[in-house]
């Protein structure tokens, strides 16, 4: 072996060094506890090592292959939105005294602890809730840890989730809850997409521990009846529950105002490359009540003070509660997160502040409304599906006589990617797409994928 | 010592920063003709869904913006910083600039996760790929990328262990799982999640090792399976590792090894080969991806082939000429998390292990257990430190958990102490331990393969000087920090509802 340019101590002098140190002559020697009958003598059926220039063509290379929006007009949203992500987000992010961090104390992660509370400071307010958690990994997992903390606070075992959720959302919250609670699906009014009223009532149950509720939907619509359904739940006991787009939040009424005990909700809007989905945030808020608190295993970042008069400090709430401590006995798992990305999310809000949101959100609206009307316009097409307001997704029924899929196949050619194909999750929906338009998509660009569809379905 | 100075800003909070009206961002305006189209879109928001007050969110102008965060950076300390040794369990190894240069490439991060497969084909074939090389380096069979964690990996293990059981028709009959303590809490903790009913084995005080007739008392017809971590934090290798396999084995449950602390095996042993059903690797840990202050972090598990089945969906398949997510796969658990996993990881996992290459990953583990073994020999010489269980195990893998229990008897001075003392010298705190505390007042240093011999001379001088000062002045050492951006920080909001606060909304209520 060469001298490894990441690894210092291959100079084999000085490897040496540190040997004659130890007292041993073959580093093997070290391997010792590891006994012969389970050791592997390798080599590992890995290919050679390369220079970094390698390496980078190496990938470079294969990243070719994949198209980018500037190469393909996209209409995708569905959990993983595209917003203009500013060059100060990406600037902070690359930090490397963030990026390179894990899990010092305030004294010498300060920065951590700070731009993390300024994160839950700004949730709060956003969801209009006064406690806010260290986030997890993504909306999914953090409705999974919502469900898990409304039924070990309520000491019930059922959760009625609106059927209008994702079915990959329910499969995570399944996952997450183990023998612990049953998930079970409210109906949708098939008009409006509103959850039913009657449905809900007629599943409450005294062993409901929550309802769950998105707004907006993953169909896209806002959700009236937050307050409604907000009284049927508490006059049963039970918590509400409510995940939301945080974006939507600069027009929208913030859960916390209609009732919700819990609210969580996807960060990757914030600022966030869409990666593929890999980069995300789950974030978790709740009313700053100790039994709800103490039902969640993520960190809870609490600002402090110092010996020294006006110095702010930082530590965690109740750490007793983490899986960390807690072991079996924890509420929820819990571990290494999303903290880089919930720095990244405060630098974004904070760069947005209370007027740019409420004129982000509003020109989304603008614009996906647009993109609805000009849809509609094209015979065969409905879009909406649902007659209730949409902020930036909406359904777009087709009819009967093509498949989303070839649809898709056929927008392709003309340089567009479709919505998302709605008709193996909801077959109830028939050939439905759900269709995202956000900040950055232009008028011309709503123009031409509404020239396209024209055509395509010709 | 080390003639470090702490940066110190005394950096208000973001909310005390900027002034009504001013902005950081310029939101493109809808196009007039479309607004005429449209109309008044707010309008149609139903009265009792209309925002009332704006959000309040802070009000700065951008060079504000930057100027807050660059100083908040400069008040944390990561990898690139220096010295971090002491955070094990972590591997807080050199994260390579050519992995976040390729990361940050616009072909990964403007790519959505359902666009159609003909135009991922990249992306796909580094996941495909990557999972490959994991097998090889593991032995296991088939690896899933979507666990973001190490603990959600094991969530997802004991999801398939149910799976298991419950397609067998066993799920009602094989409700516990059993644990060591000394694995990590999440091998505890994640199962209970899952449901289980968790055993813990405790180390024998001899060995720091469960003992093996211990677990035979502890299986039975309800043991559906055990989840341990091997090698543990402690540094030691449990030998008996392919015993307690083939235990549970026959008892009819399946084994998780949680392979967080692979940095000390590539090349040596392939958990595949213990006879593992399934495992876990921690890519910010072993792979040298970012731990990003604590996240995203990445953990793919990897099965045998027997449990091929119950993997996450989408699995990334190839036929030979084009790679595809497979979703249709009717005995999988579902899904884990959004989407495929933390993408970005993936991808400089990838890199890493080719810019390695075998002899590499061979390399990374010998200098790793090398430098561990000749801290470990400089800190015993550090007065008040011991290591628990040296006599069976005089020598360590990847780290090593020492203990303070003599110097606190001896001077009152404890690990926290120290851990608030260390950072006054420009040395990111140690990692004490996780929870059961069996080794009293533990510390736990790794030194990675990326760590020189000067940085391993300096670590442990340190600790001989505040051990000094812990037998001469002690109150230097519990009064610390005295060279850090603040002071002691007042812990009692921590256990105190009507104290802590955990938004700048809550504190103005609490405390104004």
């Amino acid at each position: 072996m060469t001298v490894h340019r990441y690894i210092p101590n291959s100079d084999p002098e000085v490897k040496k060094e540190l040997l004659d140190e130890i007292g041993v002559k073959d580093p093997e020697e070290l391997f010792a506890a590891i006994p012969e009958r389970i050791r592997f003598h390798g080599p590992l059926d890995l290919p050679h090592g390369m220079s970094e220039h390698e390496v980078r063509r190496l990938i470079e290379g294969l990243l070719s292959k994949n198209v980018k929006p500037d190469e393909m007009l996209s209409f995708l949203g569905a959990g993983c939105w595209p917003h203009y992500v500013p060059a100060v987000c990406d600037e902070i992010s690359s930090r490397s005294e963030f990026l390179t961090a894990y899990t010092g104390d305030a004294y010498s992660d300060l920065g951590r602890y700070q731009a993390l509370f300024e994160f839950q400071s700004m949730i709060g307010e956003l969801v209009a809730m006064d406690a806010v958690t260290v986030p997890t990994y993504d909306w999914a997992t953090a409705s999974g840890d919502a469900v898990r903390m409304a039924a070990i606070a309520s000491g019930r075992r059922e959760i009625l989730v609106a059927r209008s959720t994702s079915p990959d959302k329910l499969s995570v919250m399944r996952n997450y809850c183990g023998r612990l609670a049953e998930i079970m699906p409210v109906d949708y009014d098939h008009q409006s997409g509103q959850l039913s009223l009657e449905d809900l009532k007629e599943k409450m149950s005294p062993n409901t521990a929550a309802v769950y509720i998105e707004n907006p939907t993953y169909f896209g619509f806002i959700e009236n009846q937050g307050e409604r359904i907000s009284n049927i739940a508490h006059d049963n006991g039970s918590l509400l529950i409510v995940g939301v787009e945080p974006l939507s939040l600069g027009l929208l009424t913030p859960p916390g105002e209609y009732g919700a005990d819990i609210v969580c909700g996807e960060g990757q809007p914030l600022g966030l490359h869409m990666s593929f989905g890999g980069a995300s945030l789950g974030f978790i808020a709740c009313r700053d009540e100790e039994p709800l608190l103490s039902a969640t295993g993520h960190r809870l970042v609490t600002i402090s003070t110092t010996e020294c008069r006006g110095e702010w400090g930082f530590t965690y709430v109740l750490p007793e509660r983490s899986m960390y401590a807690a072991r079996e006995k924890a509420p929820s798992i819990t571990g290494t997160g999303a903290a880089l990305c919930a720095i990244t999310a405060a630098v974004y809000l904070s760069l947005l502040g209370p007027n740019g949101i409420r004129e982000l959100a509003e020109t989304i609206m603008q614009r996906s409304n647009y993109a609805m009307k000009r849809l509609s316009e094209i015979r065969g097409i409905k879009a909406p599906l649902f007659n209730s307001t949409h902020f930036e997704e909406f359904t777009v029924n087709f009819g009967g006589r093509k498949t989303i899929r070839n649809i898709n196949q056929a927008l392709i050619k003309h340089g567009i990617q479709g919505g998302k194909d709605l008709s193996k999750e909801f077959p109830e929906l028939g050939n439905t797409a759900l269709y995202c338009v956000t900040e950055i998509h232009t008028k011309e660009d709503i123009d031409r994928l509404a020239a396209a569809l024209k055509e395509v379905l010709k | 010592m080390t003639g470090y100075r702490a940066v110190t800003w005394n950096e208000p909070l973001v909310y005390q920063l900027g002034r009504k009206g001013r902005r950081g961002s310029a939101i493109p305006a809808a196009e007039e003709q479309l607004k005429v189209k449209v109309g008044d879109v707010l309008s149609k928001i139903p009265e009792a869904m209309r925002r009332r007050e704006p959000a309040n969110l802070p009000e700065l102008s951008e060079p504000e913006v930057v100027r807050h965060f660059i100083r908040l950076s400069q008040q944390n300390f990561g990898v690139d910083s220096g010295i971090i040794i002491g955070q094990g369990t972590c591997t807080m190894k050199y994260n390579p600039k050519i992995n976040e240069a390729l990361a940050r490439s616009p072909k990964l991060t403007e790519v959505h996760p359902l666009q159609d497969s003909s135009t991922v084909q990249g992306i796909l074939e580094i996941m495909y790929r990557l999972g490959k090389l994991l097998c090889a380096i593991s032995g296991m069979d088939e690896f899933s990328l979507q666990p973001r964690g190490g603990a959600h990996a094991v969530l997802t293990n004991a999801r398939i262990i149910r799976a298991y059981h419950e397609l067998n028709g066993e799920l009602e009959q094989r409700n516990e799982i059993v644990t060591t303590v000394l694995s990590h809490p999440c091998n505890g903790g994640s199962p209970a999640v899952a449901g289980f009913k968790v055993i813990t084995l405790y180390p024998d005080p001899e060995t720091g090792i469960p003992n093996v007739e211990a677990l035979k008392a502890a299986v039975s017809k309800h043991t559906a399976g055990m989840t341990i971590t091997d090698p543990y934090d402690t540094g030691i290798f449990d030998p008996c590792i392919d015993e307690y396999v083939k235990i549970i084995h026959e008892a009819g449950g399946l084994v998780a090894i949680d392979q967080a602390n692979a940095n000390s095996l590539f090349g040596r042993l392939r958990i595949g080969d213990v006879g593992a059903d399934l495992c876990h690797f921690n890519l910010h840990k072993s792979f040298s991806t970012p731990h990003g202050s604590h996240g995203p972090g990445s953990a793919p598990i990897g099965v045998r082939r027997h449990l091929s089945k119950f993997l996450p969906v989408p699995t990334v398949e190839f036929d030979g000429k084009k790679y595809r997510l497979n979703y249709d796969r009717p005995h999988s658990i579902g899904k884990v998390s959004g989407f495929f996993g933390v993408i970005p990881a993936v991808l400089r996992a990838y890199a890493w292990i080719m810019t390695m290459g075998a002899e590499g990953l061979h390399e990374t583990s010998e200098v790793a257990v090398i430098n561990n073994n000749y801290l470990l020999g400089r800190l015993l010489k550090v007065r008040g430190v011991a290591l628990p269980w040296i006599k069976s195990h005089p020598r360590r893998l990847q780290e090593a958990r020492f203990s303070l229990q003599q110097m606190k008897e001896e001077t009152g001075v404890g690990i926290d102490d120290v851990n608030r003392r260390i950072v006054d010298f420009g040395i990111q705190k140690c990692f004490t331990s996780h929870e059961p505390w069996i080794v009293p007042e533990p510390f736990t240093p790794e030194p990675p393969e990326s760590t020189p011999k000067e940085d391993l001379d300096t670590f442990a001088e340190v600790l001989r000087q505040i051990s000094q000062e812990a037998y001469t002045n002690p109150e230097i050492v519990k009064e610390a920090p005295h060279n850090c951006a603040i002071s002691r920080i007042d812990q009692s909001p921590s256990r105190d509802s009507k104290k802590w606060a955990l938004t700048w909304r809550a504190y103005l209520k609490k405390h104004k």
